[in-house]
């Protein structure tokens, strides 16, 4: 099981670089939220996988060995929360920035950085 | 066993980031009373400033400090742990912003007060403090979305195009660096079971070394991101130019500097293993960064984005710090840091003083200024000389700690001649140098040319437009005195080396460090 997940997550690693690398924002932002669940992948195997063992200690007990830490699930929960945040104020941005840049290619978006600059100041 | 309720003295670690979260709620809240809101957000970050100063002087009284969250013992709760480099960084933090705040009443236009200008500075002060704070690395990676959101909306704030453009690619670039963060905490996470840094101290020598150097590579690339470092420092010089000026000096003061702090932090304190796998790596990115940043100035007419570039060789100085193994260097680096906060936010500032007076961004077009109004080209002049590190100002004692330690790495004494260190050494001689030539060719172009370049170049500038008594008030006022505290601070460098040295203490050895969160063993 945690050979099957961490593969997916390489997966999914894979296909965010090869979207983050396009040109078109659409496409960067698919990448960007392809990114964030590998990496959500990552962090679930990374605290076990387990079937139906609970990871509740009792009074006087030691802890399960074979129980999912639950640990990293809530670190998975808090950066799918800003991850979705993220994500959306990065959607509304890049759609405003459609609206009044008419451009959705990076290449076309050269208003902060000219194409072609001013050479650099020659006289005093 | 904690057994008793936190002392009320201790509460100082925790409050710089709680009044201002509670300030941005609470401006959200009234966002219709708008007359209120610059009484209270001055009254906010003036307390955050007060808390910070508060834990400072305790930090320097008894050593690090810390807090643990709820009634989780050390390295199962979430810990605020201050050393004196955290708590002087969180200190400057707020004094500058404080600065801004007056400022902002000169550059801001109302309708981006309406739009949350207050809440969303809260909110990165919030941010930024408790990157400076934190001891927990996944609660690092929380204050650095904080941070990030709240600067996305600044720098969006009032929708030019212009600001859309350089939002898109700061956006993308930073919320990519922070998901390898995220990476790197993921698989710090399943090697040693703990975040709490004080535990991960301790903890990190005892596992897989190539796991854990691949971990370290990463926290590199994704802390090198949020820096600006050479190869991936495209972003800055792309964004930092578009917001209005006293929001690009916010950026530019605080946010690389976070970044840098976060390097120190983990790779330094955390992952020092790490850190001597990627030695030459570091190497070759200071020493890049270093000349890359002043020749890209060179370069540059736009005014902010030729600062934009100055940042980024500050930056080169810094982990060139981290990269030179001695104890010079990590007091060089963490003085440096100090340094550009405030340097780099007084020259923003006096650049928004002279796109005012002049109405443009390039300055090609620019010309005469110190014929018609002297005292904002002094605080230029002076501040460019702090950044190049010309011997009384700030920006020279944290260049002579790195020089030293790169004349000490380099072995030119014992005899055994160590060529990377020697070269990091002229470069950063190099470094200052080049800083200088770009920073006086910008002043004379700006400064010292009558009027704009070409034919007219010679005939008084007809563009210039006065400030108006109220502008000459709010705006150059907060500069002087930024101004002023980059040159008493390099008059009067004890503290700075105080902080330095203390820092180069306590970050290879952090043994006062680990007592300080209440973990029982220190070390392996």
């Amino acid at each position: 099981m945690d050979y099957a997940i961490a593969a997916l997550s390489g997966v999914f690693f894979t296909a965010a670089i090869y979207l983050l690398l396009s040109r078109a924002i659409i496409r960067m932002l698919l990448g960007l939220s392809l990114l964030g669940n590998a990496v959500n992948l990552l962090i679930f195997v990374a605290g076990r996988l387990t079937r139906a063992v609970p990871p509740i200690v009792l009074h006087g007990e030691t802890a399960p060995v074979d129980a999912a830490n639950p640990l990293p699930q809530a670190l998975i929960l808090t950066a799918i929360v800003i991850g979705f945040a993220m994500f959306s104020f990065l959607l509304v941005l890049a759609y405003r920035a459609y609206q009044s840049l008419e451009a959705d290619n990076t290449d076309h978006m050269r208003l902060a950085e000219p194409e072609g600059g001013p050479n650099p100041p020659l006289s005093y | 066993m904690i057994e008793f309720a936190t002392y009320p003295g201790d509460w100082v670690i925790v409050l710089p980031v709680v009044l201002c979260l509670f300030g941005a709620a609470l401006l959200l809240v009234l966002r219709f009373a708008r007359d209120f809101h610059l009484v209270l957000t001055l009254a906010v970050a003036g307390s955050v400033a007060a808390c910070d100063l508060a834990l400072v002087l305790r930090v320097l009284e008894q050593g690090p400090v810390s807090m643990t969250m709820g009634r989780w013992l050390p390295p199962f709760g979430i810990s605020f742990t201050a050393d004196l480099m955290g708590a002087t960084f969180a200190f400057a933090a707020a004094v500058v912003t404080l600065i801004l705040l007056v400022y902002l009443q000169m550059d801001a236009p109302d309708r981006a007060k309406r739009d949350g200008l207050y809440p969303l500075t809260l909110l990165l002060l919030a941010g930024v403090s408790g990157s400076f704070l934190t001891g927990d690395l996944f609660n690092l990676y929380v204050w650095f979305e904080v941070m990030l959101i709240a600067s996305f909306g600044l720098m969006v704030l009032g929708g030019r195009n212009l600001q859309l453009d350089g939002t898109v690619k700061y956006g993308f670039l930073n919320f990519l660096a922070t998901t390898f963060f995220l990476v790197g905490l993921g698989l710090i996470y399943g090697l040693t079971g703990t975040l709490n840094m004080a535990d991960l101290i301790g903890i990190a020598g005892t596992v897989n070394p190539a796991a854990m150097a691949s971990v370290a590579a990463l926290f590199l690339l994704a802390f090198g991101m949020k820096a600006a470092a050479f190869p991936v420092n495209a972003w800055l010089p792309a964004s930092y130019h578009t917001p209005p000026a006293a929001i690009s000096a916010l950026l530019a003061g605080l946010l690389t500097k976070v970044g840098v702090y976060a390097m120190l932090r983990t790779l330094v304190v955390v992952l020092p293993a790490g850190r001597d796998v990627l030695e030459p790596v570091l190497l070759v990115v200071a020493g890049a960064t270093l000349l890359l940043g002043p020749m890209g100035a060179i370069a540059e007419t736009n005014l902010r984005r030729a600062l934009g570039f100055l940042v980024i060789g500050g930056i080169g100085a810094t982990i060139a710090g981290m990269a030179l193994p001695t104890r010079e260097g990590i007091a060089g680096s963490a003085a440096y840091i100090l340094h550009a906060m405030l340097t780099m936010t007084a020259l923003y500032l006096t650049a928004g003083l002279v796109e005012k007076l002049t109405g443009e961004t390039d300055t090609r077009k620019m010309g005469g200024l110190y014929a018609a109004v002297s005292w904002p080209s002094i605080l230029f002049f002076t501040l460019i000389l702090a950044v190049s590190g010309v011997p009384p100002l700030l920006g020279f004692w944290p260049k002579l700690l790195l020089i030293e330690a790169g004349l000490d790495a380099s072995g030119l004494v014992a005899g055994t001649v160590d060529w990377a260190a020697l070269v990091l050494t002229v470069i950063l001689l190099g470094n200052a140098l080049l800083t200088l030539i770009a920073g006086t060719r910008l002043w004379s172009h700006i400064f010292l040319r009558s009027g704009p370049e070409g034919p007219m170049s010679e005939t008084p500038n007809p563009n210039l437009k006065p400030l108006t008594s109220r502008e000459a008030w709010l705006g150059v006022w907060p500069v002087s005195v930024l101004t002023l505290i980059v040159v008493v601070l390099g008059l009067w460098p004890q503290p700075l080396f105080e902080l330095g040295f203390t820092a180069a203490r306590d970050l290879p050895e952090p043994v006062r460090y680990v007592e300080a969160v209440g973990l029982p063993e220190a070390g392996p």
